[in-house]
């Protein structure tokens, strides 16, 4: 038996290896990093001095990251609360209908989801361009005035929110879905014999009986769009990206743009810990706990 | 759902229905106008009113899209980096996985855990780092860099764990008893039996590669080398105002997925909806 267990243990080895190797190279390694030079003064790439807590210090009095942690705590506001309740009242809408008919439903909902960031950058840079997108068209159906959102200081991140929205809601839709399909058909068949409104049966079963799936769409909304970059970048291009700064966007800047390795890698650093404690504070901790091994 | 279905014939629930279908046709709506608009010869594209079909319809766009940028060469550094990334990520988390679910070894809890907290940690936030690995390793501007930091998605592990866990552990005992090496029992009997998860990630985990941003967009500075995702972006200058033209190479950039998740649209949303730790 000694000998089957310590083959057991070599044969173990040898298959966690790959994973192991690349974990340590691309995860372990480069976090202990961010957080040393986040000590020091080194440019992108190269060595620098240790310089303590200075970087930290100087975010505090830094009017970009005041601005950064602003529009990014603006744009989760933005993304979250409405993507959520949008996504919610998809779901339920969907969940109605049947069979093929659901599914293509469901797949005009979903088809943004599935696509590269750029594509959806395109098709909304087309969508509301000033001058010839189709939802000036229609603002001047309705006799609004035309705005440059993309170029405007108040509509930029409410614009992306938007798209945000339209982009990822999907992902939430589904979950929603997942959640409603769990629930026992027996509870609505009792409530219907009670005959409950629609709204009290929603009040009193679905809304409660989706809670956990509703936080769970909330904790990933909010870890997602923290980290927001992407769309914030693409559509501040020929704009005002200074503006926009969000936290990725300003790693980016001070990284890449300004060569300060160890500035940045402070902003990185904060951003990590944020994520790590909403995600703890959030019921991630409970999810953790029902993955426990046998 | 029979409550439902009854409840369906009554007026509200017309209402909702009809509510929702409409909902989901403007919602699709942009994706049409961008496709149609990309058909549509210059002139129509820039006419000051809603024409939801092309007078003439036209490929010129296409055309030009493919001549005159480096799309072919984005097309291939697409696949090669959302295939490499795909069969390397998925190949050793279905190992690592086995490993945590069926054997007993040293250490394997604390390995389970450190997957399970590497799910919160934001990879945007090690931007930074991975630019500083790859730069020292040389690897800007190729394949193996643009994927490197692509090579963890810990939720395929957990996926692979839970669904490996539904075997009891005697039965790879039986196994080997029986003479089946170790490696014979994963390969000839895990495998097989979950072929079904192992297709469902590996297309998710195909879409993520293919629609990554960030990561390509850093690692790369040559045209050639770009992904398509990050290659059409960059390009505008080349296009000028030519709308139809850019929105011809974004319909090209996205067509890939967008076909992946309409012909597998069930292993598609049942992948995703286990990635966010639920069981489909």
């Amino acid at each position: 038996m000694l000998r089957n267990s310590r083959t057991e243990i070599l044969v173990a080895l040898v298959l966690i290896a790959p994973f192991l190797a690349i974990y340590l190279l691309v995860f372990v390694y480069p976090t202990a990093q961010m957080f040393r030079i986040s000590f020091t003064d080194a440019p992108l790439i190269g060595e620098g001095k240790w310089v303590g807590v200075a970087n930290y210090l100087r975010l505090l009095k830094d009017p970009m990251f005041r601005r950064a942690a602003w529009n990014t705590g603006y744009f989760v506001l933005m993304t979250v609360v409405p993507g959520t309740i949008i996504a919610m009242l998809i779901a339920l809408g969907v969940s109605r209908l049947k069979g093929r008919f659901q599914s293509a439903v469901l797949a005009l909902f979903f088809l943004p989801y599935i696509l590269p960031v750029s594509v959806v950058y395109l098709i909304w840079d087309w969508t509301l361009n000033f001058q010839f997108g189709v939802a000036m068209h229609v603002l001047d159906l309705l006799g609004v005035a035309r705005v440059p959102v993309f170029k405007s200081r108040e509509w930029f991140l409410p614009t992306v929110a938007l798209v945000t929205i339209w982009w990822t809601a999907g992902f939430s839709i589904l979950l929603f879905l997942a959640g409603l399909r769990a629930i026992p058909a027996e509870i609505y068949e009792a409530a219907s014999l009670d005959n409950a409104t629609r709204w009290t049966t929603f009040r009193r079963i679905t809304w409660p009986l989706l809670w956990p799936i509703t936080s769970l769409v909330v904790t990933i909304q909010l870890i997602l769009q923290l980290k927001i970059f992407d769309q914030v970048y693409l559509f501040s291009v020929g704009g005002r990206p200074n503006e926009n700064m969000v936290f990725v966007y300003y790693i980016f800047h001070r990284a890449f743009e300004q060569n300060q390795g160890g500035r940045a890698a402070a902003v990185a650093v904060t951003l990590f810990v944020l994520v790590v404690v909403v995600s703890v504070l959030q019921f991630q901790l409970l999810r953790l706990t029902e993955r426990r091994p046998r | 759902m029979t409550v439902l279905t009854a409840r369906n014939w009554n007026f509200w629930g017309g209402i909702i229905t009809a509510l929702t279908v409409a909902a989901a046709v403007l919602w699709a709506f942009p994706l049409y106008w961008g496709v149609i608009s990309s058909l549509k010869p210059d002139d129509e594209v820039v006419r000051p009113y809603i024409e939801l079909w092309p007078e003439t319809p036209t490929l010129e766009n296409y055309i030009h899209a493919l001549t005159t940028t480096q799309i072919g060469a984005w097309y291939v550094n697409s696949v090669v980096v959302a295939v490499g990334v795909t069969i390397i990520t998925v190949f050793s988390s279905m190992l690592c996985g086995y490993a945590i679910s069926q054997l007993r070894f040293p250490g394997r809890l604390g390995l389970w855990w450190l997957i399970l907290a590497s799910f919160m940690v934001p990879t945007s936030a090690l931007i930074i780092n991975h630019f500083v690995l790859v730069a020292n390793l040389g690897l800007l501007n190729t394949w193996a860099g643009i994927m490197l930091p692509q090579l963890i998605h810990p939720v395929i592990i957990i996926v692979y764990k839970q669904f490996f866990d539904q075997v009891p552990r005697d039965f790879r005992e039986a196994a080997v008893m029986d003479n089946a090496s170790e490696f014979g029992v994963l390969f000839k009997i895990y495998m097989p039996m979950n072929w079904g998860v192992t297709t469902a990630l590996s297309i998710v985990c195909f879409i993520w590669t293919w629609n990554a941003f960030l990561w390509p967009f850093l690692s790369v500075t040559r045209t050639e080398m770009m992904t398509i995702t990050v290659g059409i972006t960059q390009v505008n200058d080349a296009f000028g105002v030519y709308y139809a033209r850019e929105l011809s190479a974004a319909v090209l950039a996205g067509l890939p997925v967008a076909l992946a998740y309409l012909i597998f649209q069930r292993r598609v949303t049942e992948a995703i909806t286990l990635s966010a730790g639920i069981k489909g």
